[in-house]
C-alpha cells in the first residue's frame, strides 16, 4: 500500500527534490493538527484547560518508573497486534478478529499453566508462548477458512468470532476455571508468583515482552520487506488476480497472513496473562486488539513506523489514567485523540489521492 | 445545441492530456473525433460531460460559458455521455434504470416511464425490455438503454466513447441509424472511435487529436483514408491495401519505441500475418492442448462435447460474439474452469482437474483482456513483477532489475524498471504483460489481445506474438476485429451461442464467410 501511493507519483523529477521533506510531511502535520484541533475542542467543551490536559497526556508516561514500565507493558502486546495486522493489511485484509485471536491466545496459554503447573518455570513459559501462538493463529485460520471457502469476509467473520473467543473467556472465568469457593467476574485465581514473567526490581516491566514485540517486529519487516513470499502477500493484496495469474498462490498466501497475524496476536493474549493481569479475566485484551488496528491504520501497514506509532499511542493511554485525578475528567479523552489522529491521517490521505489522482 | 471549447487545457501530473483545444461541434451534426491511444479524446469528452473539471479554458453550450461540477449538471445542461463499458446498475431491470435516473418530477408513475421507454425506443428503432433485468443483456442493448435514458433526462448533445465496441453488426446499424435521426432532429453526437471506416460512415465532420492537441483543423466529411491515417500518425503512412476478401486494409506505419518500421523499401507495409509470415507446415509441432469431449458451462451459456487439437506453432483465432463461448474455451485452455465432462491434455499430460497453477507449471500462460485489473498489479514496477516470477525465497533485486531493463529494451516498453505498471500506456502494458511470459512457455491464450491499441501497437504486439509461435508456441486468441482474425490465424473457430464451428483454415477465411458463421448461419439445426 506504501509503495502504491508513493509510486503513483507523477515521475519525480528534480523540482521535486526541494520540496520532499515538505511534500512528505504535510499530510501527517495536517493530520495532527487536525486531531489536536479536535481534541482541544473536547477538552475546552468540558472545562479543562487542553494544556494542562495534553502535558499529562504526552508526558504523563514518562513521568515516574512505575508510569513508564506500565507503558512499556502495554505498548508491547501493542506492538505485538500491530505488528501481525501489518502482515493481514499487507495481504488485503481487514483482520478486524484481531481482539478474539488476543483473547484465544490467553485461554490457550492457561492450558499449560492449568496442565503442568510443576515444570519449571522457563519452560512452562515456553509452552505458554507456543500455545498462545497456535491459539491465535488458529481463531485466524478460522476466518480464513471462512473467507476462502464460504466467501464470509473477514471483516465480519473476525467480528463474530471476537464474541465467541470473549463469550468463551468469560465461560471459562465463572465456570470450570473459577476461583475455588465463589465464582467472580474479577478473573481466575492469581498465578502464582514464580509464574509471573520475571519483571526489573518491583517494577512491574518484565523485559521478555518487548523483547518479544520487537523480535517479531524486526521479522515481520524483514519477510516484508526483503523475501518473495512478502512481495507475494503485497502483491495479493494489491490484486488478486492477477497475482493468481503470476503464478502467486493466493489463498495460501491469505491463509499464513491472517495465520500469522493472529499467532502474534496470541502471543500479546500470553503476555496479557503472564506478565500484565497474572491471571485470566473476562476482557483479557482490554482493548489491545482494537489499539493496535488504530496503529496498523495509521501507519498504513509500513513496518517503519509501528513502533513509533505504537509507543507514543501507549503512551497516551497510560498517560491518561492521571487525568481523573488531576484534571477531574475522564481518561477516555485519549481515545479520543487516537481516534481523532487515524480519522484525520485516513482523512488526509482520501483528501491528497483525491487531488492527485 | 452547439458545443464549443476554447483553449481547452487539462493535465494529470506532467501529461499534458489537452493542450489548449479550440474547437466548435454544430448542432445537428455528427462529429467525429479520431486519434490513437492516449491522443486525449476520452479527457476531451469527459470534460464536455462533466466527468472531469478543466484546468483552464471554458467550454461553452450555445455560446453561453458553462461550469460543470458533474455529469448531473452536464445532463441538465443538455449534454449526456455513452461510455464505452455502461455505466449502469446491472441488478436492476431497464425500466427501474431509467427511473432512478431520470430528474426528480420527470416522470411521474413507473407507467409513465414504461411508456417513455417504449415510445424512444420505438422512435430510435431500439429494442429493449423495459422489465429485463439488465445484467442479462447485452452491451448493445445497454448501450440503446443508455442512450434512451440520457435523451429522457433531457440531453441534446450525445457522446459516444468508441460506441461500437463489443456490440453486433445489426445493432451497429441501428446505433447508426439512431444517430443518422437525432441529427436531423437538431441534437449534436460526438463519436469518438478509431475506425475510420465508421466514422467515414456516419460523420459530417472530422477532427484528429494527437498528444492533447488539434491537428490540423476540423474538416467536413469525406477526408480520404490517407489524409485521416497522416493526421493521427504523422508523416509515415501506409497506403492502403487489398486485405483478404477485397476490402481495403489500412495499416499504419510508425516505427514505435525505436522498433524498425515493418516495411519494405519502397515503404509498402508488410502485413505481418498475410505476407511476413512462415508457412505454417514449416513449424506445426506435436499438440500443446488436445480436448476430448469437452462440456462446461458459465452463466446462460454452455460449450458441448468439444474436441479439438492444437498443436505447437499454430496460431487459432475464435471468432464469435462477445459471450458466444470464447471465454470458457480460453478459461479451460487455462485451468481457470474445469470441465464438467471429458479430458485435457497439456503436452500430452491429462490436466482436467487442475487449476490455473498446474496449467501454468505446464507451461501455458494467459493473457487477459483486461490488462491492469486481472494481468498485472497495477501498483507494482516491472522490477517487482520479475522478482514475483523468481524461484528463490529471498528476492534477488539485482536480477529483477536486469530482468526488467532488458525486457524494457527487447520489448520497447516505454517506461524505468521501477515505473508502476499503471502509470504505462495500453499498448506498454500489453508489451509487458508478453514480457512477463516466461521464454518456456508452451501455450498462450489470449483475450483481445490488441483491444484499445492503435494500428501501430497492435502491429508491435503480433510482432511479438509472432516470434514466440517461431519459439513453438501455441497461440490462441479471441478477437473482434474479423481483420485481425484473419490476419494472423492458421484457423478460426467460429463461435455461436455455445457451438463451435469446424475450424477454418487460412485459405477458407474472408470477411463474408465469418460474418455469416458469426451471426449463426450456417451452424445448422436450431
Amino acid at each position: 500500500m506504501q509503495s502504491q501511493e508513493l509510486n503513483l507519483q507523477p515521475e519525480p523529477g528534480r523540482k521535486q527534490a526541494s520540496g520532499t521533506w515538505w511534500a512528505t510531511l504535510r499530510l501527517p502535520l495536517l493530520a495532527l493538527g487536525g486531531a489536536l484541533a479536535l481534541t482541544t475542542l473536547v477538552l475546552l467543551s468540558s472545562g479543562v484547560s487542553p494544556l494542562q490536559a495534553y502535558r499529562i497526556l504526552i508526558f504523563g508516561a514518562f513521568s515516574t518508573p512505575v508510569r513508564f514500565s506500565d507503558m512499556i507493558m502495554l505498548a508491547a502486546p501493542l506492538l505485538l497486534c500491530a505488528t501481525g495486522l501489518t502482515l493481514t493489511f499487507s495481504a488485503g485484509l481487514y483482520n478486524l478478529g484481531v481482539e478474539g485471536q488476543l483473547a484465544l491466545g490467553a485461554v490457550a496459554a492457561m492450558l499449560p499453566l492449568r496442565l503442568f503447573p510443576e515444570l519449571p518455570p522457563a519452560l512452562l513459559w515456553s509452552l505458554c508462548f507456543a500455545c498462545a501462538a497456535a491459539g491465535g493463529a488458529l481463531w485466524a485460520l478460522l476466518a480464513a477458512w471462512l473467507r476462502l471457502s464460504a466467501g464470509v469476509s473477514e471483516i465480519f467473520a473476525g467480528l463474530g468470532l471476537n464474541f465467541l473467543a470473549s463469550g468463551l473467556a468469560l465461560y471459562l472465568v465463572l465456570g470450570p476455571w473459577r476461583r475455588s469457593g465463589s465464582a467472580s467476574m474479577s478473573g481466575t485465581e492469581l498465578l502464582p508468583r514464580e509464574l509471573w514473567l520475571p519483571t526489573l526490581g518491583a517494577l512491574r516491566l518484565a523485559p521478555l515482552a518487548p523483547l518479544l514485540a520487537l523480535l517479531a517486529l524486526a521479522l515481520v519487516w524483514w519477510a516484508v520487506r526483503q523475501t518473495r513470499w512478502g512481495l507475494q502477500l503485497r502483491a495479493v493484496g494489491l490484486n488478486r488476480v492477477a497475482a493468481d495469474r503470476l503464478g502467486v498462490p493466493a489463498q495460501r498466501r491469505i491463509a499464513e497472513a491472517m495465520a500469522g497475524c493472529g499467532a502474534l496476536a496470541g502471543m500479546a493474549g500470553a503476555i496479557q496473562v503472564l506478565g500484565v493481569f497474572h491471571q485470566l479475566i473476562p476482557n483479557i485484551s482490554s482493548g489491545v486488539g482494537l489499539l493496535g488496528l488504530l496503529v496498523a491504520l495509521l501507519v498504513r501497514a509500513d513496518p517503519r513506523w509501528v513502533l513509533p506509532v505504537a509507543v507514543v499511542f501507549a503512551s497516551f493511554t497510560v498517560g491518561s489514567v492521571q487525568l481523573p485525578l488531576a484534571l477531574g475528567v475522564d481518561s477516555s479523552i485519549a481515545g479520543v485523540l487516537q481516534g481523532a489522529l487515524v480519522l484525520f491521517a485516513l482523512l488526509a490521505r482520501g483528501l491528497s489521492r483525491r487531488v492527485t489522482g | 445545441m452547439e458545443v464549443a471549447v476554447h483553449n481547452l487545457c487539462k493535465a494529470f501530473g506532467a501529461v499534458r492530456a489537452n493542450d489548449d483545444l479550440t474547437l466548435r461541434f454544430a448542432a445537428g451534426q455528427i462529429h467525429g473525433v479520431l486519434g490513437e491511444n492516449g491522443a486525449g479524446k476520452s479527457t476531451l469528452m469527459k470534460l464536455i460531460a462533466g466527468f472531469l473539471r478543466p484546468d483552464g479554458g471554458s467550454i461553452r453550450f450555445d455560446g453561453r460559458e458553462a461550469s460543470l461540477h458533474g455529469p448531473g449538471a452536464a445532463l441538465r445542461a443538455g449534454v449526456g455521455m455513452v461510455h464505452q463499458d455502461p455505466l449502469d446498475l446491472p441488478a436492476f431491470t431497464a425500466l427501474e434504470n431509467l427511473l432512478c435516473a431520470a430528474p426528480r418530477g420527470a416522470i411521474g408513475s413507473r407507467a409513465a416511464g414504461r411508456q417513455l421507454l417504449s415510445e424512444l425506443a420505438r422512435r430510435l428503432g431500439f429494442t429493449v425490455e423495459p422489465d429485463a433485468p439488465l445484467a442479462s443483456l447485452t452491451v448493445g442493448q445497454r448501450q440503446q438503454l443508455e442512450i434512451i435514458r440520457l435523451l429522457a433526462c433531457g440531453a441534446r448533445v450525445l457522446i459516444l466513447d468508441e460506441p461500437t465496441t463489443g456490440i453486433t453488426a445489426a445493432q451497429t446499424r441501428a446505433l447508426f441509424a439512431a444517430l443518422r435521426r437525432l441529427a436531423a432532429e437538431g441534437n449534436t453526437v460526438l463519436f469518438v472511435s478509431h475506425k475510420l471506416e465508421e466514422v467515414a460512415e456516419i460523420c459530417d465532420t472530422v477532427c484528429v487529436l494527437r498528444a492533447g492537441r488539434l491537428v490540423g483543423e476540423q474538416l467536413p466529411m469525406p477526408v480520404p483514408q490517407r489524409r485521416l491515417l497522416e493526421l493521427m500518425f504523422g508523416a509515415a503512412v501506409a497506403q492502403p491495401t487489398a486485405g483478404g476478401a477485397g476490402e481495403v486494409r489500412i495499416t499504419a506505419l510508425r516505427s514505435e519505441g525505436g522498433l524498425p518500421a515493418n516495411a519494405g523499401e519502397d515503404g509498402t507495409p508488410a502485413l505481418p500475418g498475410l505476407h511476413g509470415s512462415p508457412t505454417t507446415e514449416r513449424i506445426a509441432g506435436e499438440a500443446v492442448w488436445q480436448l476430448a469431449g469437452v462440456s462446461a458451462r458459465a452463466g446462460s451459456v454452455a460449450l458441448r462435447d468439444v474436441s479439438l487439437s492444437i498443436a505447437a506453432g499454430r496460431i487459432v483465432g475464435l471468432a464469435g460474439l462477445d459471450g458466444s463461448g470464447q471465454q470458457i474455451l480460453l478459461r479451460l485452455l487455462t485451468g481457470r474452469m474445469r470441465p464438467e465432462t471429458g479430458h485435457i491434455l497439456v503436452n500430452g499430460r491429462a490436466l482436467s482437474g487442475g487449476g490455473s497453477r498446474a496449467y501454468r507449471a505446464a507451461g501455458i500462460e494467459y493473457l487477459p483482456a483486461d490488462r491492469l485489473n486481472e494481468g498485472m498489479i497495477g501498483a507494482l514496477s516491472l522490477t517487482e513483477h520479475f522478482a514475483l516470477l523468481q524461484n528463490a525465497a529471498l528476492v534477488d533485486q539485482r536480477a529483477a532489475e536486469r530482468a526488467a531493463r532488458a525486457a524494457i529494451a527487447d520489448y520497447a516498453i516505454k517506461a524505468t524498471p521501477v515505473t508502476p505498471i499503471s502509470a504505462l500506456s495500453g499498448g506498454n502494458q500489453q508489451r509487458a504483460l508478453l514480457a512477463l511470459v516466461p521464454p518456456d512457455c508452451r501455450g498462450i491464450a489470449c483475450e483481445q489481445p490488441t483491444r484499445g491499441l492503435d494500428v501501430a501497437s497492435a502491429q508491435a504486439i503480433w510482432r511479438r506474438l509472432l516470434e514466440r509461435r517461431l519459439a513453438g508456441c501455441a497461440i490462441v486468441f479471441a478477437s473482434a476485429d474479423l481483420d485481425e482474425l484473419i490476419a494472423y490465424s492458421d484457423e478460426v473457430l467460429v463461435f455461436f451461442a455455445g457451438r463451435v464451428s469446424a475450424p477454418l483454415h487460412r485459405a477458407e477465411l474472408s470477411v463474408a464467410r465469418l460474418a455469416e458463421l458469426i451471426g449463426g448461419v450456417g451452424f445448422g439445426g436450431g
